[in-house]
C-alpha cells in the first residue's frame, strides 16, 4: 500500500440538499479511499440520486462540501472549482454511468465515436490512434471490433450499457459514478455485467459509488454500504456486515425483502 | 448584364424607402453587433435581426449586415453559388438599388461590398473590400449537440472534441473526411466557427485574407466575423489532412484550373459539363481570350 492509498480519494462532510422546502438528503458524511467500491442503497425517493448528483458536482449542495484528491494530490473542496476545471475533471478524472445508456451515449454517433469522444476532448487528433483505443476498449467490454462504426441504436439494452462503461474508462479515471448500471437489464445480462463491473473495477483499481436498489448488486461489486432512507445514512459498514446483520429496522426490512435465489 | 447598372432615377417614388431599408436606429444596432465581432474573431454575437421583405433562408441575415455597412459610396456585387445571374443574387442587388441607390457592379475587383451565399469569389480579394456571407445555421456544433445553452458553455470554454467526433465519424463511415461544405474552422486559435455552406475548397481562402469577412444569420439572430489578416484553420487529423477538392478537367468555358467548378448536366445521355461556379470570374477570362474546350460549341448554342 502506497501512502497516497491510505489518504482518502473523496471525501462528503454534511452534505445536505433542499428542494426549496423538501429534503433531498441531509447530513450525509463518509470518506471513499482509492480503489475502494461504495454501494449507496435505499429504496425509491430515498435520496440517492441525489446525493450522487451532489458528489458528481451536477447538483450544488445546499449544506456541507464535497473534497476530492486532485492528480497532484491536494485534497480540493470541489465548490471552489471554476466550470472549465470542473469539466476537465469530469471527462479525465472521473466516469458517470447513468442508467439509462441513451442518456450517456450520442445515440447518432458510431460506438468507436462514443468511445473517442472523450480521448478527442482532451487532445487527441491521430485518427489511426484514437480507432485503435477505441478497438482496444470495445474488446474489454466484450463488443465484437466489428460493430465499431454502428451507432448504439442498433444495440441491445446490456451492450449499450457495456459501451457506456467503455466510453467512461477510456481516459483511465480514478472514480467512476455508477446510477443503477443495471436497472432495467433482464437477469442474465445483469449478471454478465455485474462480472465485467467487477473484473474491471479490479484490473484498473478504480475507486466506485454505485448508487443501487438491488442488494444483490450492493453484494456482489461493493466493499462498504450506505444505506439511506428519507434523505439520511441511517447505516454504513463493510457489506457483508450490513447486508448480512443489518442493525437498524429499516435495514432489516429491505434486506428480508429480497427474495431468496 | 449591364442593363443591371442603371438606376431608376427617373421615376422617383413619392414615399421613399429610408437608406438601405433599415431604419438608423437598427442600423447602428447591428454595426455594434459587428463590432463586437470583429473585436472577438469567430465569436457568434446575438443581435436583434428584423423581419426583412424576403423569406427566411433567402439571405435575410446577409442583407441586414449589408444595409449596416453599405454607404452611399459603395459599389455592391451580389452572388449565390459564385454567380451573379441566380434569382437570389439578383433580388437582392435590386432591392439595394431601390432602396440604397449605390452602384452595382458584377466585377469582383470593381465591389467595395460584396455579400455572397455559399462562395468565396475567385479573384483575391483585398483590403479595402468586406465580404458579406449570408448564413443559415452559425453554430457549428449544432447536430452534435441540440442544446444552445450547452453549445454555448462548450463555446466559452473552448470545449470542441466534438467536432472532432463529427470528422472521426466521416472518416469511420466513408474512409475520409466527407465534409465537403461548411467545413468547420478554427479563428484565430480560440473560436470554432461554421464558414457558411461554402465548399470547403474555399477554406484556404478566409485565411489570412485582406478583406473584412461578415457573417450575418437572420433566423438565429447571430452575426460573426474574421477581421482581416486573422488565422483561419480547417480541423483535421493527424492521418487525415484537411484537403480541398480536385477536379479532374479544367474549366470548359474558360479553361482555368484551380477554381472551383459546377457541374451541368447537357442532355439525358450522361453529357455533362463542368464550368466555374464563379461567373465573373469566368466572364473575366474568357475575355482575356482564354478558352476552354466547349467555349465554342456553347457560342454557337447561344446564337441560335
Amino acid at each position: 500500500m502506497t501512502t497516497t492509498s491510505e489518504k482518502p480519494l473523496l471525501v462528503a462532510e454534511g452534505l445536505g440538499k433542499m428542494y426549496g422546502t423538501r429534503l433531498g438528503c441531509r447530513d450525509v458524511s463518509f470518506s471513499l479511499y482509492p480503489g475502494e467500491v461504495l454501494a449507496v442503497v435505499g429504496e425509491s425517493g430515498s435520496g440517492k440520486s441525489t446525493l450522487l448528483g451532489l458528489l458528481s458536482t451536477e447538483l450544488a449542495a445546499s449544506s456541507g462540501r464535497v473534497l476530492y484528491r486532485m492528480r497532484d494530490g491536494t485534497l480540493t473542496d470541489l465548490a471552489t472549482l471554476g466550470p472549465a476545471e470542473r469539466r476537465l475533471l469530469m471527462r479525465t478524472d472521473w466516469g458517470l454511468v447513468r442508467q439509462n445508456p441513451a442518456d450517456g451515449l450520442r445515440m447518432a454517433v458510431s460506438a468507436g465515436g462514443n468511445v473517442g469522444e472523450r480521448l478527442m476532448a482532451v487532445g487527441w487528433r491521430h485518427y489511426g490512434n484514437i480507432r485503435e483505443e477505441a478497438l482496444d476498449w470495445l474488446g474489454r467490454v466484450e463488443i465484437a471490433a466489428d460493430r465499431i462504426d454502428d451507432d448504439p441504436r442498433a444495440f441491445s439494452g446490456g451492450m449499450r450499457q457495456r459501451l457506456q462503461i467503455a466510453r467512461n474508462l477510456v481516459t483511465r479515471p480514478r472514480l467512476v459514478f455508477m446510477d443503477e448500471p443495471t436497472g432495467g437489464l433482464d437477469v442474465s445480462v445483469q449478471a454478465r455485467l455485474l462480472d465485467l463491473i467487477r473484473s474491471l473495477v479490479a484490473e484498473l483499481g478504480l475507486a466506485v459509488i454505485i448508487v443501487t436498489h438491488d442488494l444483490a448488486v450492493a453484494r456482489l461489486l461493493s466493499h462498504r454500504t450506505l444505506v439511506m432512507r428519507q434523505g439520511r445514512v441511517i447505516e454504513t459498514g463493510l457489506t457483508d456486515q450490513v447486508l448480512d446483520d443489518p442493525r437498524e429496522p429499516y435495514t432489516q426490512l429491505l434486506v428480508s425483502s429480497v427474495l431468496a435465489a | 448584364m449591364n442593363a443591371m447598372v442603371t438606376g431608376s432615377e427617373a421615376e422617383m417614388p413619392e414615399i421613399g424607402y429610408n437608406f438601405a431599408y433599415l431604419d438608423e436606429q437598427t442600423k447602428r444596432m447591428i454595426r455594434r453587433a459587428i463590432l463586437k465581432a470583429i473585436a472577438i474573431p469567430g465569436y457568434q454575437v446575438p443581435f436583434a435581426a428584423r423581419e426583412m421583405p424576403m423569406p427566411y433562408g433567402w439571405g435575410t441575415g446577409g442583407v441586414q449586415v449589408t444595409a449596416a455597412v453599405l454607404g452611399p459610396d459603395d459599389v455592391l456585387k451580389v452572388i449565390d453559388q459564385g454567380a451573379d445571374d441566380t434569382t437570389n443574387a439578383v433580388a437582392i442587388r435590386g432591392f439595394f438599388e431601390k432602396t440604397a441607390r449605390v452602384a452595382t457592379t458584377t466585377r469582383t475587383g470593381e465591389a467595395s461590398v460584396i455579400q455572397t451565399r455559399h462562395r468565396i469569389p475567385e479573384q483575391k480579394l483585398s483590403e479595402d473590400q468586406i465580404l458579406v456571407y449570408q448564413v443559415p445555421i452559425p453554430e457549428p456544433l449544432r447536430f452534435l449537440e441540440p442544446r444552445e445553452t450547452e453549445t454555448r458553455e462548450l463555446h466559452a470554454l473552448a470545449e470542441y472534441g466534438l467536432m472532432h467526433v463529427k470528422l472521426y465519424e466521416d472518416i469511420a463511415r466513408h474512409g475520409h473526411i466527407a465534409t465537403t461544405y461548411a467545413y468547420p474552422v478554427e479563428v484565430a486559435g480560440r473560436y470554432v466557427m461554421d464558414p457558411s455552406p461554402i465548399p470547403k475548397f474555399d477554406n484556404p481562402k478566409m485565411d489570412d485574407c485582406p478583406a473584412l469577412q461578415l457573417f450575418g444569420a437572420g433566423r438565429e439572430k447571430r452575426i460573426y466575423a474574421i477581421p482581416p489578416y486573422t488565422r483561419v484553420v480547417s480541423l483535421d487529423f493527424e492521418d487525415h489532412p484537411f484537403e480541398v477538392q480536385h477536379f479532374a478537367k479544367p474549366c470548359a468555358m474558360c479553361g482555368a484550373r484551380g477554381v472551383y467548378l459546377d457541374e451541368v448536366i447537357l442532355d439525358d445521355r450522361g453529357g455533362r459539363m463542368f464550368v466555374c461556379s464563379d461567373t465573373d470570374h469566368c466572364e473575366t477570362r474568357q475575355a482575356e481570350g482564354h478558352h476552354g474546350e466547349m467555349w465554342g460549341g456553347m457560342l454557337a448554342e447561344d446564337a441560335r
